[in-house]
């Protein structure tokens, strides 16, 4: 039984971080670089994607955008997975008036406009993509927090459980060393998910100009110029577009073959 | 069921307060004050003059005095007026909230329209080249951002075939059209934005469709209804279908957020008069007291949105309704 998605999703995975970290050796032009003579040029072989309305070479944008949107990706990801696994654990552990507390405050943050209150937190605090991996993982750690807590929930009663108690495992040691390594793999499935969400999410702010802010690129700013160059260069609008596809793409298949291996 | 109902409703009260109070103290805590923008702004104004407007807003006051007041406003329907022109706030939005309302009702009905037909027909054929294909193009399509669609097809419709109009709801003409004329264009003009804000929800949808049926089809209760001689179509449409259909409804109520958050993208591309698009405004002036308002708004029709499919669950399936 080989599981096709799996494999085909680590080396996309692994693929991709190695654009994203090699991106100063990868890429053919400094991303910055301004050409005056080479403003909005077709894909052509010294340009492999063309140049964008400043003459900067698009194919080392995008690589260099590769950075930004795994960085937001796997930091939000990480930020929303620490404060769910808590949440979750404290809420299933110890169950009653604090588990019923924490599941309120889940369904508060579910019937959240998050999308509203991340666009007006980054206009107010200032767009930083420091400020957008924060906020992006204050606002998405729901998911993580129910699933740990129904795991837990489940698992406690077991007898390994149990046997952990009665040779006198404190509740930390129980929770760090027996709950959590038993429901990581829903865990790292939804992490898998959430790292789309977030490449979405910043993709979207920084469309908006509420994101990365140029000159640094980011997928999502180098189409903020798309509105403006559309029916004159396409590839401004095809390139970073697929770009985020592929990486979202890669991404769910990972995440579809880690759900195939559960079972 | 009234009971039921009356629940829920009950419910709703302590969510939003808790929503609008985290909101409140998130925006208000994150750095940078809406008054620094008048500031910055005027590179003129003194320090009094500062001091004076945070006055004028009852920014001064400490923050759990200034939220007790913006409840209680809130209560009386009074959210302020907005900082970047002096208009009430409500009003500005009243004003524009019809046309998101219409654009989101529309692509929730083209979400049905489509994702249940095609996940049951890629249920049904779920080993044959169209069960393959249905499945990779929903795959496909769910990972697709939908902003970068929109702006695909607007280079595709608007700008190469010239067939639909590139931006806002009406013409400059639209004034002097006869009835159907004006039907006419506003669907011109509403029908990119419309398809292309539901096609993300399609592929997901029609995804979940497909796994929902794929489940009602392989238990024992279509043994029976297949042993006992039903037709194929009748235990396909009549015990798989219905069964499949049941969670979906909760799906519909979860997905409103999402269109709602869509809406502020979507309207700024198509540049669409309606409230996502006075959403992103306020959050470049830092207008206050207009974003409150639409978070709650928001937040209300959310909720809103789950009640409903709350109740219809509760109507549709009766096990939901004597549960405690």
């Amino acid at each position: 039984m080989k599981n096709r998605a799996l494999i085909s999703g680590i080396v996309f995975i692994i693929a991709l971080s190695c654009v994203a970290a090699f991106a100063p050796l990868l890429s053919p032009y400094d991303p910055a670089a301004i050409n005056q003579d080479n403003l909005l040029s077709a894909p052509s072989s010294a340009h492999l994607l063309g140049t964008d309305s400043l003459g900067r070479d698009l194919l080392s944008r995008i690589i260099y955008g590769a950075r930004i949107s795994l960085s937001v990706g796997l930091v939000a990801v990480g930020i929303a997975t620490l404060i769910g696994l808590s949440i979750g654990c404290l809420a299933g552990f110890y169950a009653g008036f604090l588990d019923m507390l924490l599941m309120r405050l889940v369904d508060v943050m579910l019937c959240f406009p998050t999308f509203y209150l991340i666009l007006a937190v980054t206009a107010i605090a200032g767009p930083s993509v420091f400020n957008i991996m924060l906020i992006i993982g204050l606002t998405s750690w729901m998911g993580v927090a129910r699933l740990v807590r129904a795991e837990i929930l489940s698992l406690k009663e077991r007898e390994f459980i149990q046997a952990a108690t009665a040779i006198g495992a404190t509740h930390f040691r129980i929770i760090l060393r027996h709950l959590i390594p038993n429901a990581l793999t829903p865990i790292l499935v939804n992490a898998t998910l959430g790292v789309s969400a977030a490449i979405l999410i910043e993709s979207g702010l920084s469309f908006l100009g509420l994101g990365v802010q140029p000159p640094t690129a980011s997928w999502g700013n180098i189409l903020i110029e798309s509105k403006s160059t559309l029916g004159v260069a396409w590839w401004i609008t095809v390139f970073p577009g697929l770009s985020i596809l592929i990486t979202i793409l890669g991404f769910n298949i990972f995440a579809e073959g880690l759900k195939k291996e559960i079972g | 069921m009234i009971t039921y109902l009356a629940k829920r409703l009950i419910a709703i009260i302590p969510l939003l307060l808790g929503i609008t109070l985290i909101s409140f103290f998130v925006i208000r805590m994150a750095p940078g004050k809406p008054v620094m923008l008048q500031q910055s702004l005027n590179p003129k104004i003194s320090l009094e003059e500062i001091k004076r407007l945070e006055k004028l807003e009852g920014m001064d006051k400490p923050l759990l005095v200034q939220y007790k007041n913006w409840l209680w406003n809130m209560l009386r329907f009074n959210f302020g007026r907005s900082i970047s022109d002096g208009r009430l706030v409500v009003d500005k939005i009243m004003e524009r909230l019809s046309v998101t309302l219409t654009i989101n009702i529309l692509s929730l009905l083209f979400l049905f329209l489509f994702a249940i037909p095609i996940g049951v027909k890629a249920a049904l054929k779920a080993n044959t080249a169209f069960g393959h294909i249905t499945t990779f193009l929903t795959f496909l399509f769910f990972a697709a951002p939908t902003f970068w669609l929109a702006l695909l097809a607007m280079q595709l419709f608007c700008i190469q075939l010239k067939w639909l109009p590139i931006s806002g709801i009406t013409s400059l003409d639209f004034e002097y059209l006869s009835w159907w004329g004006k039907l006419a264009d506003l669907s011109r003009h509403l029908v990119l934005p419309v398809i292309v804000s539901s096609i993300g929800g399609i592929a997901g949808l029609s995804r979940y469709m497909r796994s929902g049926m794929l489940e009602a089809l392989s238990q024992p209760y279509i043994y029976t209804a297949r042993s006992k001689g039903l037709s194929e179509k009748l235990v396909v449409y009549k015990h798989a279908l219905r069964n499949a259909l049941l969670p979906l409804v909760t799906i519909v109520g979860l997905s409103i957020p999402g269109l709602l958050g869509g809406s502020i993208i979507f309207e700024s591309i198509f540049s669409i008069p309606g409230i996502g698009k006075l959403f992103y405004e306020a959050a470049m002036m830092r207008d206050i007291n207009l974003i409150m308002a639409e978070v709650v708004l928001v937040a209300i029709l959310t909720m809103l949105g789950n009640l409903i499919a709350d109740i219809s669950y509760a109507y549709v399936d009766p096990r939901i309704r004597y549960k405690k």
